[in-house]
């Protein structure tokens, strides 16, 4: 996590919920390739096609509430964003999204900052992010280091994974 | 030694533990996590004592493996329970269904409410006692904050993480602030839980408990049934909480007698413990509340929406908020002897098979289906528009269930008005949103 996270940025607004994120329609689909084809598709009929690996998304207060479906986060993990950056989220989303190894940084007055297609960096460890582009930044609180060693492994299977298998003492890392 | 002997502090709240200044979910939360406290915004590693899944408990089984997990880590400490389609009404039910069946037997869980047995999945743990005073409990559904009413924390959790759950019985929790909701004075005549728990809605709003745990607490409450309990915390999941509860008492043992699945461990609040925000209500001039389309939280007195002649096509009594016997019996205490309304279709939904049995023992199956209800089989039935009872996009739906969101029972323009089980009953008699209160 030390490399500070630079990317394009996408923006929306407030309240965001998981039915915008991922419209039920699509609930029966579970495999994140198919899943992130639809993923905005209501609100932001582009991303889906035009967001690159590394992008990030900018959300307001409140950003994945409504149902639990941890689709939502499986498919913007899908897409590559390095992060999702809002200035609150919704309990179930920030939880499924920190477990799916998918950085959920809460970083109140980040939505203000930020118009769509700024530069951002996101340094997950000094709790910064920078609008690269016109200036200003807000700061955060760091991942606590439970969360950071999620995010780390690339989400909860993998960590939970190396719990239950360690590797062998003496074994490449 | 009974239960409540366990408990000093639950009969007399003068006795409390030392250290002190702790509130009901950090004393939990501590427990789980084997602190002596903790604080708010702190990350803990708690051990679970209960794993409920529903359907989308079959989401879990892939990554389970893939953590390359071979066993639960407690068969006894995990219940499943199907729900939202029961009997499958469509083929991915159907092959939801199949993976959890597999995988229970593969697993050897022997606590598998399968078709036959089955009810909402959060009755289920109430009726059955699979959760009890102290537990850290976890669902793969947003309203296991109904558990909470036991004195417990419960909380709803994604499919990824219940496969942790399951793989390891260890959860991460970052320890929530608590929002106390006190409650004082009687309810009257035609005003219920529900209608407390509007109100409360209609004042801390669908956000005013994002990340906190909600502890109910004040006469009111303490002089509530479980079942209206379980309405209260149920609800909690509305305002954004991750838990809802009540301390532990008299009524919490006496309802878990014989019944509770494994030990307790009953904790109250400290007197001086800190609450990040604090409301009060005093409920003697409360009158009946309806939470109007779009959201649980556009809560108005049901008399003045009455006023207003909102007419209905569809009214619905069940869900796990509102569909207990005590629920059933409000509701069929008006509906006796009366009719659904011309054009309208009125379906009750018990919340269980059990409580099913018993309405065809006390005669309420009569009463509904001779008004002209469709008295159906549990599950969560119209609560969710993926089952049965969708609506289509101008029509307009009386609800007990607990959410009206744009879409939440089909049609995504239609409305729905959440309400009392009373009021449901006599708005389906009247084919519009009615006011309990005229005909008690
Ligand atoms: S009854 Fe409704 S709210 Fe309750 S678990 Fe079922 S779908 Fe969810």
């Amino acid at each position: 996590m030390g490399t500070p996270l630079k990317g394009r940025v996408w923006c929306v607004g407030d309240d965001l919920d998981t039915d915008q994120l991922i419209a039920g329609k699509y609930l029966t689909i579970i495999d994140p390739e198919l899943l992130k084809r639809h993923v905005l598709e209501n609100v932001e009929p582009r991303f889906s096609q035009e967001a690159r690996v590394g992008d990030l998304l900018v959300g307001g207060i409140n950003f994945g509430c409504g149902s639990s479906r941890e689709h939502a986060p499986a498919a913007l993990k899908a897409i590559g964003l390095g992060a999702v950056v809002a200035d609150s989220f919704a309990r179930i989303f920030f939880r499924n999204a920190i477990n799916l190894g998918l950085p959920a940084v809460e970083a109140p007055g980040v939505r203000a900052l930020f118009q769509p297609g700024d530069q951002a960096e996101v340094d997950l460890e000094r709790g910064t992010v920078e609008n690269r582009t016109r200036g200003g930044s807000v700061r955060f609180e760091p991942f606590p280091k439970h969360l950071k060693e999620i995010l780390e492994a690339g989400g909860l299977v993998e960590k939970v994974r190396r719990e239950l298998h360690p590797p062998a003492p003496g074994a490449a890392p | 030694m009974s239960p409540a002997e366990a408990l000093p502090g639950a009969s007399s709240p003068s006795v409390r533990s030392p250290g002190g200044g702790q509130t009901l979910a950090e004393k939990i939360l501590a427990r789980a996590c084997g602190n002596p406290s903790v604080v708010p915004g702190q990350i803990v590693v708690g051990q679970v004592d209960l794993a409920m899944a529903h359907e989308q408990g079959a989401q879990a089984i892939l990554p389970f493996h893939q953590m390359g997990a071979e066993r639960v880590w407690d068969p006894e400490r995990v219940v499943i329970a199907i729900d939202h389609w029961v009997p499958a009404s469509t083929e991915g039910a159907a092959t939801l269904h199949q993976m959890l069946r597999h995988f229970a037997k593969e697993q050897h869980l022997p606590h598998f409410y399968d078709i036959g047995r089955h009810g909402i999945c959060h009755q289920i743990l109430a009726e059955n006692g699979w959760v009890v005073p102290g537990d850290l409990a976890v669902g793969t559904d947003s309203h296991t904050n109904m558990l909470g009413a036991m004195g417990a924390f419960a909380v709803g959790i994604g499919p990824t993480e219940y496969a942790a759950v399951l793989a390891t019985g260890k959860i991460w929790l970052k320890v929530p602030p608590t929002l106390r909701l006190t409650a004082d004075g009687r309810l009257g005549k035609g005003v219920y839980a529900k209608d407390l728990v509007l109100r409360l809605l209609g004042e801390v709003k669908v956000t005013g408990a994002t990340y906190k745990a909600v502890e109910f607490d004040g006469g009111t409450i303490q002089g509530l049934s479980m079942p209206e309990r379980f309405t209260l915390c149920n609800m909690t999941t509305e305002m954004g909480a991750k838990a809802g509860m009540v301390a532990p008492d008299e009524r919490t043992f006496h309802y878990l007698e014989g019944i509770a699945k494994h030990s307790m461990h009953p904790v109250v609040p400290d007197r001086d413990a800190r609450y990040e925000r604090e409301v009060h209500v005093n409920v003697d001039d409360l009158e009946p509340q309806v939470a109007c389309p779009y959201s649980p939280d556009n809560v108005r007195p049901l008399a003045e929406v009455a006023r207003e002649h909102v007419r209905i096509d569809q009214a619905f009594l069940g869900s796990c908020t509102n569909a207990r016997m005590e629920d059933l019996r409000e509701a069929a205490a008006i509906f006796r002897g009366e009719k659904v309304a011309p054009g309208v279709r009125f379906i009750v939904s018990p919340a269980s098979t059990r409580i099913y049995q018993e309405c065809l023992k006390e005669g309420l199956v009569g009463v509904f289906t001779d008004g002209g209800a469709v008295f159906t089989n549990s599950s969560c039935s119209a609560c969710f528009g993926g089952n049965m009872g969708l609506l289509s996009p101008t029509e307009v739906c009386a609800s007990s269930s607990n959410r009206n969101f744009p879409g939440r029972m089909g049609a995504k323009e239609a409305q729905i008005y959440l309400m009392s089980p009373a009021a449901v009953a006599l708005s389906a008699i009247r084919g519009e949103v009615a006011d309990p209160r005229e005909v008690l």
